[in-house]
């Protein structure tokens, strides 16, 4: 259909008569016709390019693609002879008033710029520590605020996100801990029956599982699910200008946007981390029961006293303190989101990345400082 | 001329579109000539910018049928189909430009996707399209965060005009423009007429650019086509809507502002 109706257009064409002092033009000098035959088109306008007298009275159509081609080939003035008719005086008076614009230059890359460029990095991240402070002073400053006037608690923000990052988590955290639990019961069974150890299956699934492996499981989970979310929530509000929007009707961004985030996730991480563990420890017992004929009713009498209680409130708390750090890490991603779509993606790249790595490195820390509790057998 | 110059770049039949429950549009008839500067007006909320969508495609009608240059839109095959769309330009309300690329990159990207691959040539092409809005070369390197919103308009006015179609669709091009730039733009598009006989659907609550641009005018009230013929005839119909939208005092005198720029 196309090449017919293209074929339906009279073709450019170009005729030299008097020995390349005239140049009759015809047909159709518009983009769709020229640009196939765009190299051919130019090597014939090159060799016509001297001649004196231009006749563009045949033209049927002349887009501004055919005009800036003749231009050029005219060397950006129009020729000493032209007869152009009245309807595409326009295009070339146009193409004159555009003289010789060129595009403003960038200065080439030194290796000056390259020392710049690292400082720049560098201040980047020092601007990034700033800003985070700022955004948790901010919060704590609201936070005062918000406890001498009790009525302006964004509260149903709160229930509305607890319902989104807490309850809608629920399947996939069930579904990921129960999996992980029966590949870990699996593989320590393994193990352990080569040594005869059976019973300990619940020692390394208890502590392993509530102390360490759970609330750092759930994290991951919540980075990427809630975590992401929030970031691009806020940034769309940046691109979207209704930060903005609420800034001017003196609403803050931290009490209305930021607050029932940080406190959605930090109380739905613990109960997550519970619930996760919970099942994680089912997928275990399942599995334990399958591969080493341990019944449940022995799993659970097992269970508090091969792991102290310390265990479980370490675990929680760690909930509770990676919620609140992956909810601070997304909400000052989104909040530095500029206005544009790529911006908006490498922020919540960025996000994820740095909650999962914050919430890694904060659970060394935890490791180290909690050495001398919880642990039975030293 | 041939037969392809004369089917109509735009024909509805029967056309209605329905959001949930509602009815936005009821057994729509248009058919838009080659050539002709067709003025969409109505009340905000009558679904002119919905209208547009359906004809690029955009939405389906609920019933009926839209017709590009003869042919349904979705007509044959992948490559037949994007010769089609590339035989139009459309101006969304909101500008929509690529926020991740500068205006450089918004005006070059039709032409590039177009197979347009001499930088040189790209380059001066980008500056004409950017001149033909009144936009210098030093807005080019800008992000489309850093402009003003009459500016967005007419860069994504300059992204329209890129692969000079041969049908423009226009949603509210002078809202934002300060009145010097309307009559700009009025020129610019009378010159792309006269040149390559371009046929445009705009739609517009300015009068001064209706009546300076409009070959016809299609009156959209309570989801049909209350009128549709040249500016004058409809002046003369008998309705409420037309009453208060082109008879008002200054109705009146921005029409006369107008027409003293013919
Ligand atoms: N995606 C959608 N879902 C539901 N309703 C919609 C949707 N898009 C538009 N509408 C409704 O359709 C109607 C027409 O909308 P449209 O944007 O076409 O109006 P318009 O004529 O362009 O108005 P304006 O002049 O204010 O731009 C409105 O009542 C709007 O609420
Ligand atoms: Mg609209």
């Amino acid at each position: 259909m196309s090449t017919q109706l293209r074929g339906a257009r009279p073709q450019a064409a170009i005729d030299v008569e008097g020995a390349g002092a005239r140049v009759v033009l015809s047909g159709d000098w518009t983009l769709s016709v020229l640009n196939p035959r765009c190299v051919d088109i130019r090597r014939q306008l090159e060799a016509a390019s001297g001649a004196p007298a231009w006749d563009l009275a045949g033209v049927s159509r002349l887009d501004s693609f055919g005009a800036l081609l003749l231009w050029r080939a005219w060397g950006r003035r129009r020729p000493p002879q032209l007869v152009l008719p009245e309807a595409l005086e326009s295009v070339f008076g146009r193409l004159a008033d555009l003289g010789d614009a060129s595009l403003p230059v960038e200065p080439p890359y030194r290796f000056l710029d390259a020392t710049a460029h690292l400082g720049r990095l560098l201040l980047g991240l020092v601007r990034h520590l700033g800003h985070f402070v700022v955004l948790v002073g901010q919060l704590l400053l609201d936070l005062l605020y918000l406890l001498r006037n009790r009525e302006h608690w964004p509260v149903r923000e709160m229930s509305a996100n607890f319902y989104k990052v807490g309850v809608k988590a629920m399947p996939v955290t069930a579904l990921v801990g129960f999996l992980i639990g029966v590949v870990m019961s699996y593989l320590s069974a393994l193990q352990l029956r080569a040594f005869g150890a059976d019973t300990f299956i619940v020692n390394i699934l208890g502590l392993g599982i509530i102390r360490e492996l759970g609330p750092v499981l759930v994290s991951v989970l919540v980075a990427g699910r809630s975590g992401s979310a929030m970031t691009a929530q806020l940034g769309v509000m940046r691109v979207t200008e209704e930060i903005d929007a609420l800034t001017t009707m003196g609403v803050s961004r931290y009490v209305r946007l930021v607050l029932p985030k940080v406190v959605a996730l930090t109380l739905a991480m613990p109960l997550l981390t519970l619930w996760g563990s919970s099942v994680a420890i089912f997928g275990g017992m399942v599995s334990a029961y399958v591969q080493l004929d341990m019944s449940f009713d022995y799993f659970l009498n097992a269970l508090p006293r091969a792991v102290p209680v310390a265990n479980l409130v370490i675990g929680l708390v760690k909930g509770a303190v990676f919620g609140l750090l992956i909810a601070l890490v997304a909400c000052h991603f989104g909040l530095r989101v500029k206005p544009n779509t790529e911006s908006l993606s490498a922020n919540t790249t960025a996000s994820v990345v740095t909650s999962i790595t914050v919430v890694i490195l904060v659970d060394a820390v935890f490791a180290i400082v909690t050495r001398t509790i919880g642990l039975p057998y030293r | 001329m041939n037969a392809a110059r004369n089917t109509l770049p735009v024909e509805l039949k029967g056309l209605s579109t329905r959001f949930g429950s509602t009815w936005v549009h009821r057994n729509i008839d248009l058919a838009v000539p080659v050539g002709e500067v067709v003025a969409l007006v109505g009340g905000s909320g009558t679904g002119k910018t919905t209208l547009l969508r359906q004809m690029v495609g955009l939405l389906r009608p609920a019933e009926g049928e839209v017709r590009l240059f003869g042919e349904p839109l979705f007509a044959g095959s992948r490559a037949e189909q994007l010769a089609r769309r590339r035989r139009f330009g459309m101006l969304f309300q909101q500008g929509a430009l690529f926020s991740a690329l500068n205006v450089f990159a918004n005006v070059a990207f039709p032409l590039r996707e177009f197979g347009v691959s001499d930088e040189a040539m790209l380059r001066d092409l980008v500056l004409l399209k950017l001149a033909m809005v009144e936009l210098g070369p030093e807005v080019a390197l800008r992000m489309p965060a850093e402009l003003s919103g009459g500016m967005i308009k007419r860069v994504a006015l300059a992204r329209a005009l890129a692969l000079e179609p041969e049908l423009l669709l226009l949603d509210e091009p002078t809202a934002g423009l300060d009145p010097d730039r309307s009559a700009g733009f009025v020129r610019l598009i009378r010159a792309l007429q006269k040149a390559l006989g371009l046929t445009v659907v705009l739609v517009t609550h300015d009068l001064d650019t209706l009546a300076a641009l409009a070959t016809r005018v299609a009156v959209l009230s309570e989801g049909r086509i209350l009128a549709f013929g040249p500016l004058d005839e409809i002046m003369t119909v008998q309705d409420p809507f037309i009453e208060r939208f082109f008879h008002s005092e200054r109705s009146q005198a921005a029409l006369a502002r107008g027409r003293s720029e013919i």
